[in-house]
């Protein structure tokens, strides 16, 4: 198995170099991450695979700068991930870092356009305009009639819906999705995971889906697969073996 | 962000409203206890702050406080008159008696006596009937309060008869006075009328009430006065501090309401404290969200805080209102509670303990918002 896999797409747009993630420290250190080199390119949808535990999560997280790396080195979109620290980095995610998760993570409190305008508001755009512009995505998703529904009154696929929204409405260069369909029947996943695809790929943008679904795996551009803190495998879902396309 | 932080909060109205029943509450216990317990030491000192003309007190050297009186021989008032300095002097008696309604029915009341000439210290608000008939032969004046309790339910009305050590007076005028620490109807005659309505005693001035002349202040007066009758002579300010401490030291009056107050702010604080917290911990992974969106700690602060400070304001102010609201009914309808209200600094007080219940509600918040990771989104 190649330890590097090489990008499906023309342009790299996250870049990873012997990324290496511990946790504890002493004799309780564990290495969840062994020199991860990774290249993932844009305008494709690229699906990340494996077990649980093989840590896709931790790899996800270092790559959208919500932990760092105790060695290696992450580039997105050109720019060293060592380069932002502090607010930097916390201003980078809210400009270009989409998220969606597994649980929703929805505002209960706030109605669907709302929960969709919050990286525009996080972004410092007025809320008038924040809100017109919600609605606009919330329409490209299909959910124009629930706008003003709280995600208690939206069923999970909506919701999830809602959560795709809210990940692009911003524009963001990368979309981190964790496990979207985990919550959602197969029908739903299915459709989430196609809307996903329809209006998340862009020729600028590096879309990384972690997911279990098997169901899904078909509409991945292309499928790196991970074990034990290490890529073990890549390519299309044509090339998986039977196992893992069962 | 305060938009989404004000929403997130009224969004959960359990704990919202459970947060400012808290504050309310302790804000409620705190300025109604704090504000009675005031009311109650300030109400020491009332009979000397109905005798306004009054800048100068002088007692028998060894008097305490304004309700326990060694009186004096009545030619203090002539000494005090002889210092050089004092511009005026006149007698004042205060003591208790006991009014007696012809069908027997008595109440323990408190006798003031004022200087039959000049009558300092008289009433400023007559309700009925007029001043000068105090002067008229068995007359006395009764406060509002007093008459309602001498006559429960009945109209205001002059000309009604009590006996007084086995004399008779006649009640001609019905005033209001500053309530009395002890709520007993408060009677007023003339000073030589007063002395006949109590048991005879050899010696029975209580004070010699005065002011200095221009350019002498009642301090340098009060010096000299001391210096040459060997009297106690004291300002307003002086007498009402020595009454007010003397209470304040020799019964358990700040004991119990300090307990009550703290009370108040120990349960307003950890109602108030827990609720918030827990509204922090059920919001903690959307505060993860938002910090993995690109909040950073500074916005995540300054939210947590707004909401803390909407629970602290509306709190505060649903706590005030019903403290004055109560004040306002009590005032009307218990003669008992009337004159005390809500006074501004208590209400300040009562600002600055919201700020500290506050504070630490949203210290343990705050704490968990910051060191939350932001990864923590993906578990």
């Amino acid at each position: 198995m190649p330890a590097a896999c090489p990008p499906s797409a023309a342009t790299v747009g996250v870049s990873c170099r012997g990324v290496t993630k511990d946790f504890g420290a002493g004799d309780t250190r564990t290495r969840v991450l062994h020199g991860i080199d990774l290249d993932i390119g844009c305008g494709a949808l690229t699906l990340l695979v494996g077990p649980s535990g093989c840590g896709k999560t931790t790899l996800i997280s270092i790559i959208a700068g919500l932990l760092d790396p105790s060695a290696g080195e992450v580039t997105l979109f050109g720019t060293p991930r060592s380069a932002l620290a502090g607010d930097r980095l916390v201003d980078y995610r809210a400009r270009n870092v989409g998220f969606v998760f597994q649980q929703y993570n929805l505002l209960p409190a706030l109605t669907a356009a709302e929960n969709v305008a919050v990286p525009l508001l996080v972004n410092r755009v007025p809320r008038r305009e924040a809100l017109v512009r919600a609605r606009d995505v919330l329409a490209a998703v299909g959910l124009e009639a629930k706008c003003d529904a709280h995600p208690a009154q939206l069923s999970g696929g909506q919701q999830q819906r809602v959560a795709i929204a809210r990940a692009l409405v911003h524009e963001p260069r990368l979309l981190v999705c964790d496990e979207p369909t985990a919550a959602l029947d197969s029908r739903s996943g299915h459709t989430v995971m196609e809307l996903l695809k329809a209006v998340a790929v862009e020729p600028g943008r590096t879309v990384i889906v972690v997911t279990h679904d098997a169901r899904v795996l078909e509409l991945g551009d292309r499928i790196v697969e991970m074990a034990d803190g290490r890529i073990v495998g890549g390519g299309t879902v044509a090339m998986l073996p039977g196992e893992m396309r069962a | 962000m305060n938009w989404v932080a004000w929403r997130m909060l009224n969004g959960d109205l359990a704990k919202y409203l459970g947060a400012v029943f808290g504050v309310a509450f302790g804000v409620l216990l705190v300025t109604q206890q704090a504000s009675i317990f005031v009311g109650i030491m300030s109400r020491t000192a009332n009979p000397l702050r109905d005798v306004r003309e009054a800048s100068i007190w002088v007692a028998d050297p060894h008097l305490q406080n304004a309700d326990e009186i060694e009186p004096m021989a009545d030619n203090a008032v002539y000494r005090v008159r002889g210092v050089e300095g004092v511009d005026w002097a006149v007698r004042l008696y205060k003591g208790l008696a006991r009014a007696r309604r012809p069908d027997g029915m008595f109440r323990q009341v408190i006798l003031i006596g004022l200087d039959d000439q000049s009558l300092v210290g008289a009433p400023r608000t007559i309700l009925l009937g007029d001043l000068a008939d105090l002067r008229r032969p068995d007359a006395v004046f009764l406060d509002k309060a007093g008459h309602q309790s001498l006559w429960p339910g009945e109209p205001l009305a002059v000309g009604r008869e009590i006996e007084m050590n086995d004399r008779r007076a006649v009640v001609v005028g019905i005033c209001e006075t500053s309530a009395p620490f002890q709520s007993f109807p408060v009677v007023i005659a003339t000073y030589s009328q007063a002395t006949q309505l109590v048991a005879r005693e050899r010696k029975q001035l209580s004070f010699v009430v005065g002011a200095p002349v221009a350019g002498l202040t009642p301090p340098e007066a009060c010096a000299r006065i001391a210096a040459e009758t060997g009297l106690d002579a004291m300002t307003y300010d002086q007498f009402m501090w020595r009454t007010i401490d003397y209470y304040l030291v020799n019964t358990g009056i700040p004991v119990n309401f300090g307990i009550t107050i703290a009370l108040g702010f120990v349960v307003g604080a950890a109602i108030a404290g827990q609720t918030f917290y827990l509204f922090t911990l059920e919001n903690l992974r959307h505060f993860g969200a938002l910090k993995a969106m690109g909040v950073n700690n500074r916005r995540l602060v300054g939210m947590v805080l707004l909401q803390a400070a909407v629970i602290g304001a509306v709190g505060y102010s649903l706590g005030c209102g019903m403290s004055v609201a109560f004040f306002e009914v009590t005032d009307r309808l218990l003669p008992d509670l009337r004159g005390i209200h809500l006074p501004w600094e208590i209400a300040l007080a009562a600002a600055a303990l919201v700020v500290v219940i506050i504070g630490l509600a949203s210290a343990a918040s705050l704490r968990r918002v910051l060191v939350l990771e932001p990864a923590v989104v993906f578990r």
